[in-house]
């Protein structure tokens, strides 16, 4: 088993202390909203785009433990300026790391790979992945709800 | 509060095999009572003694086999009879658990006898369990759901409950005890008020059923719902208990085997109490394993479980708040066997991670109660809840655990 500092790596409890984008957004393209209903986590993430589908800005508020708030924090530093398509790739990379989900070559994550600890707890999962369902979900549709239920994939475990 | 020779429950943790498991290399100490009771060896015993010995399926066959399994399933439900002060063992109607109990009430009580504008009234502390089942049969009948309030301590507030029971309540239903903060309710205060105005009273019994003595007919409960892995017993049994006038008047709730008097395309007719409301073959070996919990509760006493449970919620509700930050959700004068807390700026599931890490196993949560949350201002909360087996030395490691999660977040 990971030790607790492995978990919650102080670049973790640096976000978890001072969230980065943690705002509401005025005149968001898109709003997402995720649910954990296994323990009533909710964030919501907005995002405007620029015209060739940039994430120009990007921003959540939301409650939840270290590790999603976190992550959501490291998320939105991540994104800002990628292209969807980028997004996609890096939602994909990331979901590898937090799952333990074997991959060819490491993904090249840079600061987000302080989560790898995260696939040592299963239960935990879940914590790391919301905001990028709800970040996915925005880039698919205008106004979008997701739970971490939605996606089998999630489930502890997997 | 020391665990002396003297306790009567001083040998209880040698009953639960569990509880000398490790958990991450370190002694499992197990504070999820709430969740979930450990069980212990007299239960695991009758379970394995009816499956290697007893086990046929009930009121069918003639051989001895079948009539030993049918006697064993029938002193469980006189058992559970005896433990809930019933007046008889058919008013003991075995289920899945609290909530397929309260759903039953909910479909065969309430369903029929609603209208457009009847009303439901609960509380604000109440479990899923007994708030959904009633938003159905309200959307099925145009009932109403209300709702008495509840203080920032988390307490009722029985003035609002008794200034909300009027012509169209129709069912008062509560926690006996809340799973979230421990609040032991006045129930016996609530069933006066609503049968004043000749409203029955369901009791969800389910943290009140392993912690409190009990007297459904004292207490005058018309309905009482309880489940047997809270109380030392297996998964996937529970009880309703139910007044013979009210069981006797209510359509079964499932159709199928064992339930009928007789069968025919053109009608069929139902079977006496309790088999009008167990379909289908029962969790027979759960029923013995329950019945053999209640007797083991019994054996400890009630009164001592009770006891051991409040000196050992006073010193641990006194030695976590040594715990910078922290704060005890849930300060009713009347608790039992919960401890529910929030630490500044630590959420819980971070919490439960760190203190799984020493093998201290606690609730992290919303606890099924998302509208009790809101109500007290918090997303979720930690809760360490007790059982006859946890002593001063998990109440302390608890503190341990707590000053290492504050280590984490320094």
């Amino acid at each position: 088993m990971a030790t607790m500092s492995e978990l919650y790596q102080s670049v973790i409890l640096d976000h978890n202390r001072s969230p980065r984008n943690y705002r509401r957004m005025e005149g968001a393209d898109r709003k997402a909203q995720g649910n954990n209903p296994l323990c009533g986590d909710q964030l919501t993430v907005w995002l405007k785009l620029g015209p060739d589908g940039t994430i120009e800005d990007v921003s959540f508020l939301g409650s939840g433990c270290a590790i999603s708030k976190a992550s959501a924090s490291m998320m939105t530093a991540a994104v800002k300026g990628k292209r969807r398509d980028e997004v996609i790739a890096l939602f994909d990379q990331f979901h590898a790391l937090v799952t333990g989900a074997p991959t060819a070559e490491a993904p090249p994550l840079g600061k987000l790979a302080v989560f790898g600890g995260v696939a040592e707890f299963p239960i935990r999962v879940k914590c790391a992945s919301l905001s990028w369902h709800a970040l996915k979900a925005a880039l698919e549709h205008p106004d979008a709800v997701v739970t971490t239920d939605t996606d089998a994939s999630h489930q502890p475990g997997a | 509060m020391t665990i002396t020779a003297a306790d009567p429950l001083a040998s209880v943790r040698a009953d639960f095999p569990i509880l000398g498991t490790k958990a991450g290399g370190r002694p499992l100490v197990y504070l999820d009572s709430a969740a979930s009771s450990q069980k212990p060896r007299q239960v695991i015993d009758a379970v394995r003694h009816f499956y290697e010995r007893d086990n046929a399926n009930i009121h069918r066959g003639v051989y001895g086999l079948s009539v030993r399994a049918t006697e064993a399933y029938d002193a469980a439900r006189a058992a559970v009879a005896r433990y809930l002060g019933a007046a008889h063992p058919h008013e003991i109607i075995f289920t899945r658990g609290t909530t397929e109990a309260i759903n039953l009430v909910a479909q065969s009580y309430a369903r029929p006898r609603l209208r457009a504008g009847d009303e439901i009234l609960i509380t604000g502390m109440e479990h899923h369990s007994n708030i959904v089942p009633w938003q159905l049969v309200a959307e099925q009948t145009g009932a109403v759901l209300r709702v008495a309030p509840v203080t920032d301590a988390g307490e009722l507030v029985v003035e609002e409950l008794a200034a909300l029971l009027g012509e169209r309540t129709k069912l008062v239903a509560l926690a006996h005890v809340s799973n979230a903060l421990g609040t032991v309710n006045p129930v016996a205060k609530v069933i006066e008020l609503a049968h004043a105005r000749g409203i029955p009273v369901l009791l969800d019994g389910a943290q009140a059923a392993p912690h409190l003595p009990l007297d459904v007919q004292a207490l005058g409960a018309d309905f009482f719902a309880c489940s047997s892995h809270k109380m030392f017993g297996p998964t996937g049994i529970g009880v309703l208990y139910g007044r013979e006038a009210l069981l006797d008047a209510m359509p079964p709730y499932q159709g199928g085997g064992d339930m009928i008097a007789s069968v025919s395309f053109e009608k069929s007719t139902w079977a006496p109490l309790p088999a009008k409301f167990e379909a289908g073959t029962p969790h027979i070996a759960g029923a013995v394993g329950l019945g053999a919990a209640v007797g083991y509760i019994e054996r400890l006493g009630r009164e001592a479980i009770a006891a051991h449970e409040h000196a050992l919620l006073e010193y641990a509700t006194a030695r976590v708040r040594e715990i910078p930050g922290l704060r005890v959700v849930g300060t009713a004068a009347e608790k039992a066997s919960v401890l529910s807390f929030v630490i500044e700026d630590i959420h819980p599931h971070d919490i439960g991670t760190i203190l799984d890490a020493s093998g201290i196993c606690i609730r992290a949560g919303h606890h099924c109660a998302q509208p009790l949350m809101r109500r007290l201002g918090v997303a979720a909360t930690a809760r360490a809840s007790f059982a006859a087996y946890n002593t001063t030395a998990d109440a302390d490691a608890l503190v341990e655990g707590l000053r290492q999660v504050r280590a984490v977040f320094a």
